[in-house]
């Protein structure tokens, strides 16, 4: 078959048919990962949850609850409350911060009901590799591990707080604290999302 | 036969052409991370390979480019779906670098430069060769970061010190990079 030539109509057929087709065969990718995606991004929240609170048997689907700073937050807080033979035992609170030295870090803080945070676990960020990525290993997420926000001051110690940050990620430290803070104080102005 | 082991050594994107230098610096940190960018980008070549030598005949030439890349972005944009359902823990480290497999020169310059020329076997021989080409230069700088800047392979740590952090920016990617160019050549010279 000839190569077809650079005739106006023959560039705006081809194209258009080109368009269409790739826009076919997208839609139809689409329509078959849509659910594997959300399951696997529901998966990925569940397993956070499991991870940050102390055992349970059962937990409540999520609720928003807007962050403690009212207006001049971005965005709502995702509340899981969990419990043990009908026990509320803590809650995983799904928290951010804009922060982070490329923006948004995610969060998964689990808080016992007294406030104190049992663990924490990493959902989301886009770190330096090698440097604010560290944030998610134990030497620097244990410093959070069961204590009390209360009587613990979580700011990095260059900000007068007791929390080692990472060494050359101070930025990322900070903002790991700003949004453990943002989870903590929102646990606590709403009483553990029990109102 | 030749068409398919060029890519490793004698035309290997990486080290000889020097082409898709983007990702290969930016996601090289680990070497599980330039294994999973190098095949992705094995599967776009391949698709994009085939279907451009398939309907070469039927684009005018002054919008080959365009129909190229709509073609290109097409198969990037599957490779990016279907990694999300069904591997979100590589999604996860590699989300941000899969569209930019579209502006990967290497994709662009095997349509343009062999599958709009050759038949569709010979095109799929070669994104196969040129993929696999590139998944091991990925690998395999990847595997010298990760071992010089982490002390581990594969994730897997075999010591206990952090190792040169240098080697996980991208300066130490820029210095391992060109090593590997260098033995590459000195090896080819020799051939």
């Amino acid at each position: 078959m000839a190569k077809k030539e650079s005739t106006f109509i023959n560039m705006v057929m081809v194209l258009f048919i080109v368009a269409a087709v790739a826009g076919l065969a997208l839609g139809y990718v689409y329509n078959i990962t849509k659910e594997p995606i959300a399951k696997a991004r529901k998966a990925k929240i569940e397993r956070a949850i499991k991870e940050v609170l102390p055992e349970f048997d059962s937990v409540q689907p999520g609720y928003k609850i807007m962050s403690y700073d009212g207006t001049k937050a971005k965005d709502s807080l995702v509340f899981f409350k969990a419990s043990l033979n009908g026990e509320w035992v803590g809650t995983a609170v799904n928290t951010y911060t804009m922060k982070g030295f490329s923006g948004l870090i995610k969060l998964m803080v689990g808080f016992t009901p007294d406030g104190s945070i049992h663990k924490i676990s990493v959902l989301e960020h886009k770190e330096t590799p090698g440097l604010g990525t560290k944030m998610a290993k134990p030497k620097f997420i244990d410093q959070f591990k069961n204590i009390n926000p209360a009587d613990f001051d979580i700011q990095v110690t260059k900000d007068g707080g007791e929390i080692d940050a990472i060494t050359a990620a101070t930025i990322s430290s900070r903002a790991f604290s700003d949004a453990t803070d943002r989870a903590y104080k929102t646990f606590m102005q709403n009483k553990g999302g029990n109102n | 036969m030749k068409n398919f082991t060029k890519g490793f050594i004698k035309e290997n994107p990486v080290f000889v052409l020097l082409l898709g230098l983007c990702p290969t610096l930016g996601v090289t940190t680990s070497a599980i991370n330039g294994l999973g960018m190098g095949l992705a980008t094995t599967f776009v070549l391949i698709g994009s390979n085939v279907v451009v030598s398939l309907v070469k005949n039927l684009i005018p030439d002054k919008v080959r480019i365009p129909a190229f890349i709509v073609i290109i972005a097409s198969f990037v944009t599957i490779v990016e779906l279907v990694m999300q359902a069904y591997m979100p823990a590589l999604f996860d480290q590699l989300g941000l670098f899969i569209p930019l497999i579209v502006v990967n020169c290497i994709v662009l310059g095997r349509a343009e430069a062999f599958a709009s020329k050759e038949t569709t076997a010979s095109s799929a021989i070669d994104g196969l060769g040129m993929g696999l080409g590139f998944s091991f230069a990925l690998t395999l700088l990847g595997a010298v970061r990760e071992i010089l800047g982490s002390g581990a392979i594969f994730n897997f740590k075999f010591m206990e010190a952090d190792g040169m952090l240098v080697f996980v920016l991208a300066p130490g990617a820029f210095i391992a990079l060109g090593y590997l160019i260098a033995i590459i050549n000195r090896i080819n010279k020799k051939a």
